[in-house]
């Protein structure tokens, strides 16, 4: 236990120490915090990579929840193969993911070559938002497919039937059936895939770096402005943010969920 | 199963849909990376000469990945089998407040670790330099999993009627924990270890923040081919890489399995 705890006192908590102390111990003090919010270029970049986030997080869930359920329900052929494609991503690093983004949208890309034959126009988005989106869609995908596979299992398939035998729609079972079954399921790994989504660093590396998401603000404030109390005090925020809806994960799935971040 | 109706060919038609978006770039990449030139596409012929390109480039950054995971496992072995021994004997809040605090390095974004690591640690050259500034980065981040990957076998064994067992037949501290406790715990182990490298050869985060041009690892040196090689060299790195980790996601799978019996089997008895 000992040699744990000095190996995480020493490098985590003495230098997280440290960051906040940098943070707050520029010119401005405290307020460096408060830059955050009022300094509109560190606003912006905040408010963008929290929507990108939650787009991110309310997508997986959908396309993860029609492919995990149907995957769940059915037995055809072909079946295992399609799970095993599904889930092959899952140890991408970003950076991988987003060479995969530039593969599928990039400019040598095959949503490029497929729009010149259809439209003549190339459609090329890898470097920007959109390829962003993209990318974190990729990264999610498999992970909640996962979760949600596991969660529809568990599913009380009477609880449909006495549904269904009461005359409601197949619409009206998945609405108030199914999809209330899979919340807890759907909270931990929203949690966990809109923490991700704000942290991660290398897509947006790999893409573009004009994107202006606060790990990119925070890497370019570092790296290129040498502004290290901003950058400190920005890495704290983030790491607040992301912390607090782990948090969240934790408490609406008990503590069996794996914050695989 | 009942005839398959419309929603049935709908929701299969999505699913693939969502399946062919995950693996079509992955498709691309291994074809551009034994493709002579992916532009003009296959029919400029296949070649090994991007492989061979990206062993002469990078070789040192694949050597270093494989290092640094090798040290982090066994780094994460000596140090959190123990700990996860402990959490498991002693419950309570201390214990709990352990557990919870160990996770924080995965709910903290790695690009915040690494700045806090450099903004302390930044000014020991020696150190800054080393590989060894890596490895710690990639030990804060792997070693809750192998903690809670040894935690969740032991919290399912009864050990501690076990090691009474061992100790009521005379067995010392030492005997228990290396006879006793460390062979029931070895499915967690094993699926913890793999977890470990899979995550530590993958890791750029925080690697990017804390590499130097001397110690470059592999998610490193492929961001800097897709930066500044032609594609298909890239392409062909990205390769290699799915062909290191393909062994271990497939260990993964495998040492899944086992330890859903070994419950089984405990509740059993």
């Amino acid at each position: 236990m000992l040699p744990a705890a000095v190996i995480f006192a020493a490098f985590f908590l003495l230098p997280m120490a440290r960051l906040v102390a940098v943070g707050a111990g520029g010119p401005a003090g405290l307020a460096a915090y408060a830059a955050v919010l009022t300094e509109p270029r560190y606003f912006r970049s905040l408010v963008s990579t929290v929507a990108l986030a939650a787009a991110v997080t309310g997508l997986t869930l959908v396309i993860a929840t029609i492919a995990g359920v149907f995957l769940q329900r059915n037995r055809f052929p072909g079946r295992s193969v399609l799970v095993a494609m599904l889930t092959f991503p899952l140890a991408f690093p970003g950076v991988v993911v987003g060479f995969m983004v530039i593969m599928l949208a990039g400019r040598q890309g095959l949503i490029g070559d497929l729009t010149r034959l259809v439209t003549g126009a190339k459609l090329v988005f890898a470097y920007s938002m959109a390829g962003l989106l993209t990318g974190y869609l990729y990264f999610s995908i498999p992970r909640v497919i996962l979760t949600v596979m596991a969660a529809a299992e568990k599913l009380d398939r009477r609880l449909e039937e006495a549904a269904r035998s009461l005359g409601a729609s197949p619409w009206q079972v998945v609405r108030d059936v199914i999809v209330p079954g899979l919340t807890p399921a759907f909270l931990s790994a929203g949690a966990i895939c809109f923490a991700t989504a704000m942290g991660a660093f290398g897509t947006a590396f790999t893409l573009a770096t004009e994107i202006e998401v606060l790990p990119m603000t925070i890497y370019t404030e570092f790296t290129l402005r040498a502004n290290f109390v901003v950058a400190a005090a920005l890495s704290i925020v983030l790491g607040v943010i992301t912390w607090l809806a782990l948090a969240v994960a934790r408490t609406a799935a008990g503590s069996s969920v794996a914050a695989a971040a | 199963m009942a005839r398959r109706g419309r929603a049935f060919w709908a929701q299969l038609a999505f699913t693939v849909l969502v399946a062919a978006f995950l693996i079509v770039p992955v498709a691309m990449s291994i074809t551009a990376g034994v493709t002579a030139n992916f532009f003009q596409g296959v029919k400029s012929g296949l070649t090994t000469r991007w492989i061979g390109e990206v062993w002469r480039l990078y070789r040192d950054t694949i050597v270093l990945s494989m290092t640094i995971a090798l040290a982090t496992l066994i780094v994460d072995l000596a140090v959190g089998v123990p700990a996860a021994y402990v959490l498991a004997r002693r419950r309570g809040w201390l214990t709990r407040l352990v557990e919870e605090a160990l996770v924080l390095p995965i709910a903290i974004p790695g690009l915040a670790t690494a700045l806090a690591l450099i903004l302390t640690y930044g000014t020991w050259r020696e150190f800054r330099t080393s590989w060894l500034f890596i490895l710690v980065g990639h030990v804060l981040f792997t070693l809750p999993f192998m903690v809670r990957a040894v935690l969740a076998v032991l919290s399912s064994t009864d050990l501690p009627t076990l090691e009474e067992g061992a100790r009521s037949l005379g067995a010392s501290f030492r005997q228990r924990f290396f006879d006793v406790v460390l062979p029931n715990v070895r499915s967690g182990i094993l699926a913890g270890a793999l977890m470990v490298v899979t995550l530590s050869i993958g890791e750029f985060n925080m690697t990017w923040m804390l590499h130097t041009p001397l110690t470059k690892t592999l998610p490193v040196g492929l961001a800097d081919s897709y930066a500044s090689m032609r594609l298909e060299i890239g392409s062909a790195y990205t390769v290699m890489f799915f062909f290191m980790i393909i062994p271990l996601l497939i260990g993964i799978q495998l040492a899944a399995r086992p330890r859903k019996a070994t419950v089984v089997r405990d509740e059993a008895a």
